[in-house]
């Protein structure tokens, strides 16, 4: 049941600001329409969702946002670098990495955030294990590229997950 | 004021579309391409639409602008894992100056065990 | 200025064009599809700033969802994978 509830504000909040300077006449036809929508994907939404009727881990995702939008702008000027130098400084390689995470949903966003942040692309991941292209490796210690790789975002996916 | 800022953002957000094209060219096999070009086309095209909010405010573009800058900095990523996944499942190799190759290895290690 | 930029987002189309057509292999064309699609929505999100008008970013959002798509079943043909699975 509080699956249902946390999907149909999801939905609710998407639908708003679709069509948003809204009137009556659009709250009452997005509720109607959100309620349809539940009884169709209702096999499609991910459980974990439910932890965010919580405030604390909201206010926690936005906090995680910010972060990661300042990792993301950092990871655009190391690219402009390594692009516009006529040498090509790369080294790259695929290293295995082992993750302590244990929510799928924490998972998702590690990778995700992962492709997006300096010089690193998740290619699969296989039982803990991340395999992630590294465009400059300069370390062959596991517990080193550990900590450089996933360390800044697994502290802050805690608290937001679990 | 605020017209200045949104064109300043518009400008950046397609400098560093344009960076990331060029690493498209520039850089020596797919894995590297698809690093470069993922993360600055996603930064500049969020830039160009965030600009977009800033130029109309909260109407209804604005907010149109808003939501189709999150959806590309959640799929982007996503395509670009579905991307090198599918080349390094189906065989293609990394460029001949990379340092090491931890799945290839480790997938040759499972198929001698079977 | 508008038109300054337009006129850098073309020449990063070209790029792309260049490398879908050269790309030695089948990946490489897939990764330039996938970039081109982004900046078909900034080309959109111009228009709109051009015109003053909302309904591009209604095109934007589409082609986004399209073309996201468009790459995951790329990838899945690439994985020799059939659609249904």
């Amino acid at each position: 049941m509080k699956n249902r509830i946390t999907q149909f504000i999801v939905f609710f909040i998407f639908w708003l600001a679709l069509t948003w300077p809204f009137n009556l006449q659009d709250v009452c036809a997005g509720a109607l329409v959100s309620l349809i929508a539940i009884g169709l994907t209702r096999d499609l939404f991910p459980e974990e969702m439910v932890k965010f009727l919580n405030p604390v881990r909201v206010l926690w995702a936005i906090l995680y946002f910010v972060y990661l939008i300042h990792y993301i702008i950092i990871a655009n000027f190391d690219v402009a670098y390594r692009v516009i130098h006529p040498a090509l400084p790369i080294h790259p390689g695929i290293v295995r990495v082992k993750t302590s995470l244990k929510s799928e949903m924490a998972r998702t966003m590690l990778a995700n955030s992962i492709t997006l942040t300096p010089g690193t692309l998740s290619v699969d991941m296989v039982g803990d294990n991340y395999y992630i292209h590294w465009i400059n490796i300069f370390t062959d210690d596991p517990e080193k590229q550990r900590q450089i790789i996933i360390s800044k975002f697994e502290w802050m996916l805690r608290r937001v997950f679990e | 004021m605020s017209d200045n800022v949104a064109i300043g953002f518009v400008l950046v957000g397609v400098i560093f579309d344009l960076l990331g094209c060029l690493g498209l060219i520039r850089l020596p096999d797919v894995y590297n391409r698809l690093q470069a070009a993922t993360k600055s086309v996603t930064l500049g095209t969020c830039m160009i639409l965030f600009g977009i909010f800033l130029e109309f405010g909260f109407t209804s573009g604005g907010i149109k602008a808003l939501i189709c800058a999150l959806f590309i900095l959640f799929t982007s990523p996503t395509a670009a894992h579905a991307l090198a996944r599918g080349s390094h499942v189906s065989g293609f190799k990394l460029w001949e100056g990379s340092v090491m190759d931890k799945l290839e290895e480790d997938k040759s290690k499972e198929d001698k065990g079977e | 200025m508008i038109t300054v930029c337009f006129i850098l987002l073309l020449i990063g189309c070209f790029m792309c064009l260049y490398r879908i057509m050269v790309g030695p292999t089948p990946p490489d064309r897939m990764v330039a599809i996938d970039i081109m699609g982004i900046l078909v929505v900034g080309f959109c999100a111009l228009y709109s700033i051009r015109t003053g008008r909302d309904f591009y970013l209604y095109i934007a959002i589409t082609w986004a969802i399209l073309s996201f798509v468009a790459t995951l079943a790329l990838a899945k043909f690439l994985e020799g994978r059939s659609f249904d699975e």
